[in-house]
């Protein structure tokens, strides 16, 4: 049976050295740090698990039947000093687990910023982060360099041993957004934020991908990052400057609809507010910001005269169906003067139902009415400081 | 008008719903269509169909339920294999630009249909049904505290099960991953009917659980035995009364959830739209407090039967009772206080990662003291390995191992690296299959004896013990090693050619795990034809322990015909010590509850009323709930629920026993 | 039973002679007690689900916007009193006194049915205004709350003139008592979610 085992052994060991185990060999400084939690907690609860596995079989052998020579001892069923063991044992072990959990996962926390960039290279003043804002959409990866006014599609790239903070949310519904070589993963929510720091010590091509199902094209949902040198890096941003397509709040629109297996696409040029205006769910033009409606509420509501402004709020809007039963949506399409509301009878008949509510709906069209009073808070939604925080427990 | 007319009478049924495009789901409705036609055929010809209705639709009695539930669960294991399979094969083949044989709106209902049926119609019905079966016979009772409601509970398991079996015909199912968050499950993202058949399985089936659950904690709380004190009831029956708090305490969060998700697609309310201030996480949230509980409903009662079996075999007391049942207990306990470890990547803050980290670790320290204590127990035993200790053996080796890597993922940043990847998957079948399956194989072969009055045949037993085990190390390895390479789940193409040997490994797992089913399937048939050579007369084939070995197999209906008294925890192992004499004379008339057909009535109005919600047929809805009202308060009406068997009868089949007893020498 | 775990003069004892009746009925009282319990679950996960939304108000109308004290205290009022009625049922159905405690169990009902009227009117209200289960996540929150409990009010209604029709049918029967008795649980069950709902949903909503 032994030498069984170890005949299995050999093409296992040839089979495992084939394959690129990436979780245990990551080329990023965060991912390391949580193979080793991941190592060490294991061999921690192999202490205990040997034992116990060895025992099993030992005992199963020692004490079968055709064994007379083996004590039987039917009515033993007790011991304190023994039970003082079999609990104190796992205790113990998991005292020593729970304290590295504590101090690994707030050492770990991916919103923490990252301090060192490879073990004895603590983060200076020189290192200065590079943005990126990752948006999972159905179903591709969108990130956007705030830094550089650059976009890319399916495509990550960021220079070796420099911190990156990545800011990540998601258009519709939930992803996660996870590099194995680079550090673990972190889910991406709808009008949700959150955060990512982490470092790439080894330049190379990785793999990246969602891991949390989301729907068709799920599977094809994948991007390769680049770890490059600086001057790599400081190309490959001048060559996406290049790129013919700039990525406008309409361009957007468009890009986000549902598409499977995308190309790498780049944009030269980036308008400055889309990842705000993701998060809080208003690229299109005349929706109500997140931020807007939260500090709204925040304040108690805009009572009954916001009762039937609801089309700004709207947002699942290219599968929304509706619901079987209730009332039929009604709200208000614009707020206006006796001339405006005839001018509007007027346009809507030329419009085929079809098309309205259309897109172009002018800001006028009740987006964020505010109650009299209050001061302007349009001038946030373009500059989203939180968007919807994290939400925690 | 006619238009308007069709949609009245089918809703959105049409022609088109019937997935006639699919040729593997018209094969698979070919081959079940004349399956079922041949099972029905087969029951009319051998005119089964009074004597089943009779016998065993109607009853009440506890251990007809309890096999009645072990044969839904062995049917629709073989339903959610074949999603398994499919999906091994799947994985298998997709590589190197191929897109393998099934498309994403297949593939992503596979695998939600697999985890579906295999938690709800699978190892929930096989537990309950063991559950069932043994519970009432440990305790010396006749029967559960409500009878009714166990057929009731049965038959709403069954309706659930049937929702979810018609759609693979009529329709789709959901193509959401087996919790189906939202907003992926809402009405804008799933408009079909996949989430509503997902909706309506669970709320018939959790209707069912969540009152079987109730009955199980009257019956073991006010039922049992004179002198069978809290701490004198034999471990199974411990584990089944945590379970069942468990059970009570979490499906009615299920029900909540659900219900507000079936609001969000049906009346258009915000709970987890991204808009209107709904918010998706509150979902992920509260499902998991359901769920996280719901591993341990499963887990729990096969601790149970591994305690009874390495003690029955070992010929020894079991080895530390009382910590088992606080073991027992603080699982119970704590099982509520680490739902959050199935989202640490959520975002939450690092205090609230690892403080359902440590929780998760502590739940560990029990559960280890349970293996300790299995191992003393064997420590100066006589172990005989007969089948159900074999599989104790292997659940022993497997589940530590499952053990351990789920403490590793209970590292938060470890699982960081490891969330959602195929080192997941491998982890809860290593539980499930190595927990779960493994003990429910252990408690069939253990009891199997005391239901049929025959052994199980061990030649096809072993042959199914060595598929199953060899199969699930062949078929979970590679993907924990899957899992380390930075493999995630739920995938259906894959572009780096270097995972596929690992995936065929696992296939040829499967394929030995499909050996291991066969081999099962033979085991009984076999075993049937068999019963002869493999009878057992005595009522205690395994020189057992506990009170339901006392009486005869396969027991009377009336169970016991005197309630036993006890004096141990071992109660029957002192009784014979003790030198027990059955009595053979004496005997009462005996009150038993009275067979009804209600309970399949009032779940065959809730399947009608699923069916209807789910494919927005309203009238089929309405009527169908104003039935289900008006039998129920119908029943209520009937006060003559229960009769005596008389003194004769009982005497009568108590003699039987006595000659049986009496040529066996 | 106690006497015969006992050991008489031969040996142990490890039967009962006697037959050993569980009471009929005798685990009914806790198992409706645990399905008690399960549905409060139900009403928990309600409250934590408006714990969490009842602020979202979707730039729309908050509760002191929408709410009505004075209606609300009324309906409270309405469903306390017809707890009290249904003890003063309890009270006779003790005495064996059946058309009093009939008499009770009606005033019950309609108190029930006050009760009912006065929450559809307000819902009724509310969606003519616009403030509809659709129009923000709180006002989801509060209709699936309120509604649930109404729901049960009504199903409680519902089985309490099934009950009255048995007690008119067969009398004060031992069967009959000990659905009277589950039903009087069920009822001050529903008493003690409302003041949950009226302490929680209307006073702190118009605090908010």
């Amino acid at each position: 049976m032994k030498r069984f085992g170890a005949l299995l052994l050999f093409p296992l060991a040839g089979l495992l050295s084939g394959c690129d185990l990436v979780v245990l060999a990551p080329a990023g400084d965060v991912a390391a740090q949580q193979r080793d939690l991941l190592v060490v907690s294991t061999l921690l609860m192999l202490v205990i698990i040997i034992p116990v596995m060895t025992l099993t079989v030992f005992f199963a052998w020692r004490y079968r039947q055709s064994n007379a020579a083996a004590t039987y001892a039917p009515d033993w069923d007790h011991s304190t000093k023994l039970e003082l063991v079999i609990w104190a044992a796992p205790l113990l072990i998991i005292i020593c687990l729970g304290a590295l959990t504590w101090l690994g996962t707030h050492l770990l926390d991916p919103y923490r910023r990252i301090d060192r960039i490879e073990p004895g290279q603590p983060v200076t003043e020189a290192h200065k982060p590079l943005r990126v804002e990752v948006v999972a959409l159905d179903w591709k990866w969108l990130f956007i360099y705030p830094d550089y006014g650059i976009a890319s599609v399916n495509e990550l790239a960021a220079p070796v041993n420099q911190p990156i903070d990545f800011r990540i949310t998601s258009s519709a519904v939930m992803n996660s957004f996870y590099i194995p070589a680079l550090a673990g993963q972190i889910y991406a929510m709808p009008a949700m934020e959150t955060k990512l720091h982490a470092v790439i010590n080894r330049p190379g091509t990785y793999s990246g991908f969602s891991a949390n199902y989301s729907g068709a094209g799920f599977s094809g949902m994948r991007f390769a990052f680049h770890g490059l040198s600086d001057q790599a890096f400081d190309q490959w941003v001048t060559q996406a400057r290049t790129a013919p397509a700039t990525l406008s709040r309409e361009n957007y629109l468009d890009l986000e609809k549902p598409s499977e297996n995308e190309p790498v696409r780049h944009y030269a040029s980036v308008d400055p507010g889309l990842f705000g205006a993701i998060l809080n769910l208003c690229v299109e033009r005349g929706k109500m910001c997140m931020n807007e409606m939260m500090s709204i509420d925040a304040k108690g509501g805009l009572g009954l005269a916001g009762v039937r402004n609801t089309l700004p709020l709207q947002y699942d809007k290219l599968a929304r169906r509706g619901a079987v039963f209730g009332n039929d949506p009604s709200y208000v399409a614009s707020i206006c003067t006796a001339e405006e509301a005839a001018a509007a009878a007027r346009a809507a008949s030329d419009v085929t139902p079809k098309d309205w509510p259309a897109r172009n709906l002018s800001p006028l069209r009740g987006a964020g009415l505010l109650r009299p009073g209050t001061e302007s808070r349009r001038a946030e939604a373009d500059t989203p400081s939180l968007g919807l925080l994290r939400r925690e427990l | 008008m006619p238009d308007t007319l069709t949609k009245f009478i089918f809703g959105r049924l049409t022609l088109d719903s019937l997935p006639l495009h699919e040729p593997i789901v018209v094969a698979t409705f070919v081959a079940v269509a004349l399956g079922g036609i041949a099972l029905l055929g087969a029951i009319t010809y051998f005119k089964l169909w009074t004597y089943l209705w009779r016998e065993w639709f109607t009853s009440v009695d506890h251990k007809k339920i309890g096999i009645m539930y072990m044969v839904l669960g062995l049917v629709m294991l073989l339903r959610g294999f074949s999603d398994a399979i499919m999906m091994r094969l799947q994985q298998a083949i997709a590589f190197n630009g191929s897109e393998g044989y099934l498309n994403s709106h297949h593939y992503d209902q596979i695998f939600t249909a697999h985890g579906v049926i295999m938690i709800f119609f699978v190892a929930m019905p096989f537990v309950t049904g063991l559950m069932n079966f043994v519970v009432p016979l440990q305790i010396g009772a006749r029967d559960v505290s409500f009878p009714f409601l166990n057929n009731f509970s049965f038959w709403m398991t069954v309706g659930g099960a049937i929702l979810v079996m018609a759609s693979l015909f009529v329709g789709e199912f959901a193509r959401t991953g087996w919790l189906a968050y939202p907003p992926l499950s809402g009405i804008g993202y799933s408009p079909d009917v996949g989430v509503d058949y997902y909706i309506w399985a669970l709320q018939v089936a959790g209707v069912g659980t969540t009152l079987s659950g109730i009955n199980l904690i009257c019956t073991i709380i006010k039922m049992r035995a004179p002198g069978m004190t809290m701490m004198r009831m034999p471990v199974f029956t411990w584990t089944s009364l945590c379970t069942n708090v468990l059970i009570v305490a979490s499906f009615p969060v299920l029900t909540a959830v659900l219900s507000l998700l079936a609001l969000d697609r049906y009346v258009g309310t915000n709970f987890f739209t991204n808009d209107f201030g709904g918010n998706p996480m509150m979902y992920v949230n509260l499902i998991w407090i359901w769920g996280h509980p719901e591993v341990y409903i499963l887990i729990l009662p096969l601790f149970g039967v591994f305690s009874e079996v390495t003690s029955t075999f070992s010929g020894k007391r079991l080895f530390g009772y009382t910590s088992m049942v606080y073991a027992t207990v603080v699982i119970t306990i704590l099982s509520y206080l680490v739902w959050l470890h199935h989202f640490f990547t959520m975002g939450s803050g690092a205090s609230v990662n690892s403080f359902f980290g440590i929780t998760t670790m502590i739940i560990s320290i029990p559960t280890g003291a349970k293996i300790f204590n299995w191992l003393f127990t064997m420590y100066r035993g006589r172990i005989r390995f007969e089948l159900p200790m074999m599989w104790t053996i292997a659940f022993m080796l497997t589940f530590v191992v499952g053990g351990m890597t789920g403490v590793l993922l209970a590292v938060p940043p470890a699982d960081f690296v490891l969330h959602n990847s195929l080192f997941l998957i491998a982890h809860f079948h290593n539980v499930i299959i190595g927990g779960v399956l493994f003990g429910l194989f252990a408690g069939i072969a253990y009891w199997w004896p005391k239901a049929f009055g025959f052994k199980l045949d061990p030649f096809w037993g072993k042959v199914s013990f060595w598929c199953w085990v060899v199969g699930f190390w062949f078929a979970f390895m590679p993907l924990y090693i899957l899992g380390l390479m930075g493999v995630t789940r739920r995938m259906r193409v894959f572009d780096d050619p270097s995972l596929q040997i690992w995936f065929v490994i696992a296939a040829f797992g499967a394929v030995l795990i499909a050996a291991g089913i066969a081999a099962f399937l033979i085991q009984i048939v076999v075993s049937i034809r068999k019963r002869e050579a493999l009878t057992d007369p005595t009522g205690d084939p395994w020189d057992g322990r506990t009170l339901e070995w006392s009486t005869s197999s396969p027991p009377p209906a009336y169970n016991f015909a005197f309630t036993p008294v006890v004096r141990d925890n071992d109660a029957w192992w002192d009784m014979k010590k003790a030198g027990y004499a059955r009595p053979l004379s004496g005997f009462k008339p005996i009150h038993m509850p009275s067979n009804t057909g209600t309970g399949v009535v009032l779940a065959a109005f809730s399947v009608a009323l699923g069916f209807g919600l789910i494919w927005y047929i309203w009238w089929l809805a309405a009527l169908s709930f104003v039935c289900l009202i008006a039998t129920a308060i119908g029943h209520t009406f009937n006060y003559h629920r229960d009769f005596h068997i008389p003194a004769a009868e009982v005497t009568q089949t108590e003699e039987a026993r006595t000659t049986l007893l009496a040529a066996q020498g | 039973m106690a006497s015969s775990v006992t050991t008489a003069g031969t040996g142990p004892v490890f039967h009962l002679e006697e037959e050993h009746a569980h009471a009929e009925g005798s685990s009914t009282m806790l198992g409706f007690w645990l399905y008690l319990m399960s549905d409060c679950l139900i009403f928990a996960m309600l409250f934590a689900a408006y714990g969490v939304l009842g602020g979202n108000y979707a730039a729309g109308p908050a509760p002191k916007d929408l709410f009505d004290l004075d209606l609300v205290a009324v309906n409270t009022t309405m469903l306390l009193f017809s707890s009290i009625t249904y003890g003063f049922a309890m009270l006779t159905m003790d005495k064996g006194r059946v058309a009093a405690t009939q008499a009770w169990l009606a005033v019950t009902g309609l108190f029930g049915l006050a009760f009912l009227s006065i929450e559809l009117y307000e819902f009724a209200h509310m969606i003519h205004e616009g403030a509809t289960p659709q129009r923000s996540a709180f006002l989801s929150s509060f209709f699936t709350l309120v509604g649930t409990h109404g729901l049960h009010v009504t199903f409680g209604t519902v089985w309490l003139v099934t009950l009255m029709t048995q007690v008119a049918r067969f009398g004060l029967t031992e069967a009959n008592r000990r659905r009277l008795m589950c039903l009087s649980m069920f009822w001050h069950f529903l008493d003690v979610v409302w003041i949950g709902v009226f302490t929680f949903v209307y006073l702190m909503g118009m605090l908010r």
